[in-house]
């Protein structure tokens, strides 16, 4: 509710939420930033921390820094903050929500703690009142009023707080805004770009990018099923795009690593298809509902053989629409499987961003027509690109088998070496031809230092190049978004003049790092700031790796 | 379903064009072995399309992997050859979002019962109107002689299991009557006309329809040559609710054929979606 009216008021936010292992209840922890600027991550540490209770505060005490500058308040029926969080040097102030809500029939100390955050953070009355409104109207008018009037309890507590500092007013800059979620944003570029079939099997966290699909793709003519597993979700749109319907599949990395066999029987066969795998922590079962970066590897290598495909990443929530529209886009034109590495701290974000923009792809699926009289139809001819003409059933005279087999251009199975080396080398000069623009990447500002990152990384990045150059540093970002096929002679131009890289990955073993240094071309001093899930890395972390580096 | 724009035009309009059963063969030569069962399964498959007239481009034929499932490539009509156990899959999202299309499924017993089980229980409860044609010869033949799901526990032919699997068979009708299938049939490869009879009937039943074909592997199991000995035509009597079907299948040794042993009349799983929106109307509920 915080960030809605923190948005409906013209505030950019981003809010994130911790919750432990047990599916319902339980320990949780909600982290919202709010800026007049557009925001792509947490700050390195939090202005403010309120607490219901201090139980389990252990469990999270990690992902909530705090400095000398940061109030917290409690409950004084809980008592003391933990030391932990004192040793910060940050401010105590009590709050008794318990106290307050229970002398209001039905009030709970959630809302009173909520109307003390918005008279900190300084939200105008209206929009607090119309998300009230929006929200709890449907649980009833007596739970509304409750509500209405725990939070106004709470609004006037503020003033028994210890100040904090004030929100800079939010500037209307005319675009209009969206609230959405990382797994929402990857739903609607499925949908934009043209998915029309998708299966589904649920896994955490990316579930909700299915779910969100399910009414949608049923409001706009298209279908979700829902598979027995992630073996049957694969097969499924492969089946669904072999018919002509562009495909999807969301998963995680226990689903994905399932997934595998029949990426290369998409890859064989060519058939487009895109899945999206919302990466968690690993290896295994690892940690579910925590993010990491750590399935590049298995999205770039994990298909036996020799397998070229398509390997997008978005790096940002807004980034998800487009990346994910852009993949099916190449999917279909080059028909092969385009994989969408996204992760929980993307997906599961909430934010408010500007509108993202309509992206117009123009090109597609490149279909047979019937063929002449007497000229047999080739499934997988050599072509100047690669691509060939796929027939689609229904389409008479060009009746083919589609293959995991190898085989020659007529789609017959074939062990022969010169058919082997004929498709091998057209499936993969079909994506090395391919003209892939300039949304490879994102390359912003100029400098003899070079942040490389990807996907959620990319927030904190971002952030801490912003703060270099208010400093008079110059700081080049590098943000890559096409992981595979390689962009080498792209990223060396985008590299010209810098001197020293800092990649930084959410992974233990540093496989963005390794990726680089196999396949493009490095400065002679590159460092590398890794960690693996759960923490994310903050913008202050770069800039004291950044400060090591010294003067170049 | 909203299909490629550009698929309507090209496709044919109704003709007056016959089919006979060479329309829906390929020019690809069978790797199968001389005297393999699946010889007579291809003949029987093309004489009951041809029946039926189904336009050979308005037919898919899906397998997985197995000798049996190398059947697609011998037919004039779509196909797709995928991986091992997962056939049913992909005709299950070929027929989900391309209605329009007759959908068949071909696969051998180690395909479609051991790796594939999985895959198997479900589409007998989805109850996709597909037609899954089982080639049942109780081994794996593509890989030389392996005991399957269906082979007994004492064949003791497998190098894998010399002293024979010592686990029992399932009984897949019976699995997949538990399951939902919704047309269940067995026939030998050896009585073709027959063959071709139940499969007219199953392609035309809606829903999920599963014909068990004993179709021998003469290189492996050559004592499969009996098999036309052995097998005999299955009591007269359809049964139409779970209950006779069930005690019937219970009953059965796996060796009486060419009669339809289960018609269910649930309806098929076809999802339809309302359609008619925008997506700019969706994208409304994130606006702020």
């Amino acid at each position: 509710m915080l960030l809605d009216a923190a948005g409906m008021a013209g505030w950019y936010a981003y809010l994130t939420r911790s919750v432990g292992a047990q599916i319902r209840g339980g320990e949780a922890v909600a982290q919202l930033r709010i800026s007049r600027e557009r925001l792509g991550s947490h700050e390195d540490h939090f202005h403010i921390l309120l607490a219901l209770d201090w139980r389990n505060l252990g469990k999270f005490a990690s992902e909530m820094p705090l400095a000398p500058s940061s109030l917290v308040i409690g409950d004084p029926e809980q008592g003391e903050a933990p030391a932990e969080l004192l040793a910060s040097g940050a401010r105590q102030a009590w709050l008794p929500m318990k106290q307050l809500a229970q002398a209001i029939a039905g009030g709970r100390a959630n809302m009173v703690a909520m109307g003390a955050l918005a008279g900190l953070l300084g939200l105008p009355r209206k929009v607090l009142d119309a998300v009230l409104d929006k929200e709890l109207a449907p649980k009833g008018e007596k739970a509304l009023v409750a509500s209405r009037a725990a939070m106004e309890v709470g609004l006037e507590a503020v003033s028994s707080l210890p100040a904090v500092a004030r929100l800079a007013r939010p500037q209307r800059n005319g675009a209009s805004r969206w609230i959405l979620t990382g797994n929402q944003a990857t739903g609607l570029g499925a949908l934009r770009g043209g998915v029309r079939f998708v299966a589904a099997y649920p896994i955490t966290p990316a579930t909700e990018v299915l779910e969100w699909l399910a009414p949608a793709l049923d409001e706009v003519g298209g279908v979700l099923v829902q598979a027995e597993d992630e073996l049957a979700a694969i097969n499924q749109i492969i089946g669904a795009s072999y018919g002509g319907v562009p495909a999807l599949t969301a998963t995680a990395g226990p689903g994905f690593s399932l997934m595998s066999e029949s990426l290369g029987l998409a890859v064989a066969s060519e058939t487009p298809i895109v899945v999206v795998n919302v990466m968690r922590g690993g290896p295994s079962t690892g940690i579910p509902a925590k993010s990491e970066q750590a399935d590049l590897n298995i999205a770039v290598y994990g298909l036996h053989g020799d397998a070229p495909h398509l390997v997008l990443a978005p790096n940002s929530v807004a980034d998800c629409v487009l990346t994910t529209q852009w993949a099916v886009h190449l999917a279909e034109s080059l028909q092969t499987v385009a994989l969408v590495l996204s992760d929980q701290a993307l997906g599961q974000a909430r934010v408010v961003i500007d509108r993202p923009a309509d992206s117009v792809f123009p090109t597609r699926r490149l279909t047979a027509a019937a063929p002449a009289a007497a000229v047999p139809y080739q499934r997988y001819a050599l072509t100047d690109t690669g691509v060939s003409p796929m027939a689609i059933p229904g389409m008479p005279g060009c009746q083919y088998t589609a293959d995991g087999l190898e085989h020659n251009v007529a789609g017959i199975p074939s062990s022969l070496g010169s058919d082997h080396l004929q498709q091998l080398d057209k499936r993969q000069r079909k994506l090395d031809l391919y003209d892939y623009g300039s949304a490879w990447a994102d390359v912003e500002g100029e400098g003899e230092v070079a942040l490389i990152t990807w996907g959620s990384c990319t927030g904190a990045a971002r952030e801490a190049a912003h703060r270099c150059r208010e400093a008079g540093q110059r700081v080049k970002l590098i943000s890559l978004r096409l992981l595979a096929p390689v962009q080498a002679e792209k990223f060396s131009l985008a590299m010209d003049g810098v001197r020293r890289a800092l990649v930084i990955e959410q992974t233990h073993s540093g496989q963005f790092r390794r990726y680089l240094q196999a396949h493009y071309a490095l400065p002679a001093e590159v460092e590398s700031l890794n960690r693996p899930g759960p923490l994310p890395i903050r913008p202050q972390e770069i800039l004291s790796r950044l400060a090591k580096f010294g003067s170049v | 379903m909203s299909t490629h724009s550009g698929l309507q035009s090209e496709c044919a309009s109704p003709t007056s064009e016959f089919y006979d059963a060479d329309s829906y063969i390929s020019s690809v030569k069978p790797v199968w072995c001389p005297g393999c069962g699946d010889y007579s399964v291809l003949a029987a498959l093309t004489n009951a399309l041809a029946y039926l007239q189904l336009p050979p481009e308005q037919v898919a034929l899906v397998s997985g992997i197995g000798c049996s499932s190398r059947i697609p490539a011998y037919t004039g009509v779509y196909g797709f050859h995928g991986v091992h156990g997962r056939a049913l899959p992909v005709a299950t999202g070929l027929k989900i979002a391309r209605p329009d299309l007759t959908v068949l499924v071909a696969s051998g017993d180690g395909d479609g019962f051991s790796i594939g089980g999985n895959h198997f229980l479900h589409a007998c409860r989805r109850n996709v109107d597909l037609t899954y044609i089982i080639m049942d010869n109780q081994v794996y033949g593509m890989t030389k002689g392996q005991a399957s799901p269906t082979t007994a526990p004492d064949w003791k032919g497998s190098e894998l299991t010399p002293a024979g699997t010592g686990v029992n068979p399932f009984q897949p009708l019976v699995i997949a009557l538990a399951a939902g299938a919704n047309f269940i049939a067995r026939c030998f490869s050896g009585e073709p006309a027959n063959l071709a009879e139940i499969l007219t009937q199953a392609i035309q039943h809606p829903g999920f329809s599963v014909v068990q074909v004993l179709s021998p592997c003469v290189t492996f199991r050559p004592e499969q040559r009996q098999w036309k000995n052995l097998v005999r035509m299955a009591p007269e009597g359809l049964a139409t609710d779970m209950r006779t079907a069930a005690r019937r299948l219970m009953d059965d040794d796996g060796l009486t054929i060419g009669r339809v042993l289960y018609k269910g009349d649930r309806a098929p799983f076809q999802p339809q979606s309302a359609g008619g929106k925008k997506l700019a109307d969706l994208e409304r509920e994130f606006s702020l």
